[in-house]
């Protein structure tokens, strides 16, 4: 694990010498995240996502476990106890709008993560296991939020369970005795709302447990760099303590001012007004739409409208959902291209800022009713969709020349900083790190 | 056959994509632009209302939402309950103990209890404590005596609508005669005797009659003019209120939030660049 430099733990007090000699915790912090774990020098501010992501992770749980000791997991109480929490817990519109903010800040983090990790191919080896640990992060989340949403007990938690459950009856054959078994009955109801919460409250821990993986993972090669090539020697990382930390330091502060803006100034800003309406079954709201993290892959699932090969379109569509995700699983060996970074590769670089745009196309689509134009440039978005993954991806990575790579990360650095300093007095002072 | 098949994969999906798109293409009728229905064409949005809560150092006007308050009382709790409300929250808009006890003492609609003697349900008078009682005994009620409607419980209709502070006062200013170019092109939409046209209702046609008429439908005690826009804002501001009671503690703490957290983000970004020092990254 990590690097033959790397600097050793060293006992200061006694105090800590009889800890680290008895539970090496002590000496597990400092090669994880303290000095003893060297990291790219020049990595860019794409890499501190990860952290921000932790902070979110740990927002979500903090303030959920508080919101828990005021909730009511049933039909008829779920609502109010909502609005109990807004207006007669003390702080108690703090703690729910911080964890409903709270969960679109962590998507935007994780898709800014994501997307960071396919510009820089950071799924490629010997990485690709924290990528693979990294999907089954995303796909716990969206179980998670999903079942969290529905918890409000308002208009849209209840149709938008009742919808995205009705999927599954699309499955042939099990589909429908498979949706009811999920719901505890044949539509939303105390059942539903009751293993929602209790399941709810159990998959953060299990996300947590797996970020642990990730992180273990991350640290057998280390992390990667905006250059995509490998750390050859001491001179090309700095320790994460006090390096990293400090720069982590600073983002994980700035998200905490963005985020507090908007949960203090625009609380609403991101929900529905019809979740502020109780569930009511024998109501459908004119517009259902999920929450906007799950839109692009809520377009994929409305793209298929035509029953193609004997396959029914609605099963079209939860096939399509799924693989739209689960093909990302597959992303370290679909690429075959030697080099990761996106900026030595010209064409791919192209197709990957297409691909951006496609999903934000998506995920407008997938807020927007089902007329035309909407459905038809849905389904184009879908297409380009699978087609960059599928197609795109596999084949530009085989056929493009890439640009020449730098030899190492120091001399890239000093490349970049060549009109202001000089290449030797940097070369003189790493020695003495 | 590893490299073949995420190929044979995506043309699958891009293929029935396809279909779907031929198919909808060429069947007869198809446009890119859905045939304008009444509503995509007479809907309008919430006309702006100038209020004091808004903005990140708004606060609300305690005077203003007394204003409110007495219109709710006087002509919508007629219909509508405010029941996430409780009477004691009344002290947040500025009305003392005493108020608040009459206030509750006095309200037409008791609150729902059963008799000490026999257990046989009955009502009593309000004490602060309690919320708003409900209006009616249940949907069934309340639509037989609204133009087959239930008016819904305003305490959270600010929030439940978009723009919902706008909405409210655009909605219950907002009633017009059935216009003639709707009539022309859309004779069906019409609204019948039980319904009223309003085109800041999503249906266009509603049935909640005109609840503030006419000017002068309350006098209020601090001498305002009671016109109809002042009693619609007013009303909205009051709502506002009921939906978000806690918006000032809100700005509050979020103006000292943001303030420290951005002195706290530039210590932390010259920590950051002071702990690299010339290190080139
Ligand atoms: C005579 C009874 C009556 C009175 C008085 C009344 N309303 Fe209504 N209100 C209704 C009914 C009935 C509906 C339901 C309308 C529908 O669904 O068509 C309604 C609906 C509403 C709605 C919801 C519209 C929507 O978007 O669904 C609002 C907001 C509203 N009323 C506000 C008020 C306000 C503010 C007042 C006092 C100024 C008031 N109402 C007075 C009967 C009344
Ligand atoms: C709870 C959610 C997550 C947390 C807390 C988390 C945390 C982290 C952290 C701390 C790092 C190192 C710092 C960094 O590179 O940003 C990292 C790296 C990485 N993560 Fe995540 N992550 C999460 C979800 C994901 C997801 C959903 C994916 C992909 C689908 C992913 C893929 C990766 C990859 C590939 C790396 C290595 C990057 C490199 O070295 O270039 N992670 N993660």
């Amino acid at each position: 694990m990590s690097f033959p430099w790397a600097k050793h733990y060293e006992p200061k007090s006694d105090f800590m010498k009889w800890v680290d000699s008895r539970l090496p915790i002590p000496r597990f912090v400092y090669s994880a995240v303290g000095g003893g774990y060297p990291v790219p020098r020049n990595l860019n501010y794409f890499w501190n996502f990860g952290f921000m992501a932790g902070l979110a992770l740990m927002i979500q749980i903090i303030t959920g476990i508080v919101l828990a000791m005021h909730y009511d997991p049933s039909s008829a109480g779920a609502f109010l106890s909502v609005e109990h929490i807004m207006r007669d817990v003390n702080a108690g519109w703090f703690l729910r709008y911080a964890h409903a903010n709270g969960a679109s800040f962590f998507f935007i983090i994780i898709y800014l993560h994501i997307f960071r990790g396919l510009y820089y191919g950071s799924y490629k080896a010997p990485r690709e296991v924290i990528w693979l640990i990294g999907v089954l992060i995303f796909l716990l989340m969206m179980a998670t939020a999903f079942m969290g949403y529905a918890l409000v007990w308002g208009q849209m938690s209840f149709w938008g369970a009742r919808v995205i459950t009705g999927f599954f009856s699309a499955i042939p054959f099990v589909g429908e005795p498979l949706r009811v078994w999920l719901l505890g009955g044949y539509a939303p109801d105390d059942a539903t709302v009751n293993r929602f919460f209790a399941l709810h409250y159990l998959l953060p821990f299990a996300i947590l447990g797996v970020v642990i993986l990730h992180i273990w993972a991350l640290h057998i090669p280390g992390s990667s760099n905006p250059t995509g090539i490998e750390v050859k020697e001491e001179q090309d990382t700095v320790p994460f303590h006090p390096y990293y930390t400090a720069k982590d330091g600073f983002t994980v502060v700035l998200y905490l001012l963005i985020f507090a803006v908007v949960v203090f100034f625009l609380p609403n800003i991101m929900g529905d007004p019809d979740n502020y309406i109780a569930a009511n079954p024998m109501s459908t709201p004119a517009h259902i739409a999920p929450e906007w993290y799950f839109c692009p892959f809520y377009a994929i699932l409305r793209a298929f409208t035509f029953n193609f090969l004997w396959i029914d379109a609605k099963l079209w569509g939860v096939i399509a959902m799924f693989a739209s995700i689960i093909l990302l699983f597959f992303l370290p060996w679909m690429d075959a291209s030697p080099v990761r970074s996106s900026g030595y590769r010209p064409l791919y670089k192209k197709f990957f800022w297409a691909l951006v745009v496609d999903v934000i196309v998506l995920g407008v689509i997938g807020k927007l009713p089902p007329n035309q134009p909407f459905i038809l440039i849905g389904q184009f978005a879908a297409i380009y969709y699978f087609a960059h993954f599928l197609i795109i991806l596999p084949i530009v990575s085989r056929i493009e020349k890439p640009l020449p790579l730098p030899n190492s990360i120091t001399e890239a650095v000093l490349a970049k900083h060549s009109s202001t300093s000089t290449l030797s007095g940097d070369l003189a002072a790493q020695p003495a790190e | 056959m590893r490299t073949l098949a995420p190929l044979v994969v995506g043309a699958g999906f891009i293929m029935a994509l396809l279909f779907a798109i031929f198919a909808s293409v060429f069947t007869p009728g198809f446009s890119l632009t859905p045939d304008p229905t009444a509503v995509s064409l007479f809907h309008k949005a919430p006309r702006h209302f100038e209020y004091s809560f808004e903005g990140p150092f708004g606060k609300y006007d305690h005077q203003q939402l007394q204003r409110g308050f007495q219109v709710y009382k006087e002509v919508c709790s007629n219909c509508h309950s405010l029941k996430l409300v409780t009477f004691a929250d009344l002290k947040q808009i500025g009305y003392n103990e005493a108020e608040v006890k009459a206030i509750a003492k006095g309200w037409q609609i008791k609150q729902p209890t059963i008799s000490n003697k026999d257990g046989s349900p009955t009502t009593r008078d309000n004490i602060p404590s309690d919320n708003f009682p409900l209006r009616y005994a249940n949907d069934t009620e309340a639509r037989s005596q609204n133009n087959g409607a239930v008016p819904p419980d305003l305490s959270l209709i600010t929030k439940a609508r978009e723009d919902g502070s706008n909405y409210v006062p655009s909605l219950v200013t907002g009633y017009t005669d059935f216009p003639a170019a709707q009539a022309a092109q859309f004779p069906d939409t019409r609204p019948d005797n039980n319904h009223y046209y309003n085109p800041y209702f999503s249906a266009l046609n509603i049935a909640m009659p005109p609840p503030l008429k006419v000017d002068g439908l309350v006098s209020y005690k601090d001498g305002t003019v009671a016109t109809r826009e002042q009693m619609a804002t007013d009303v909205g501001a009051f709502l506002t209120w009921a939906a978000e009671p806690k918006l000032e503690q809100r700005h509050h703490v979020g103006i000292a939030s943001v303030i420290y957290l951005f002195i706290f983000a530039v210590l932390a970004y010259m920590s950051y660049r002071t702990i690299w020092g010339d290190k080139k990254h």
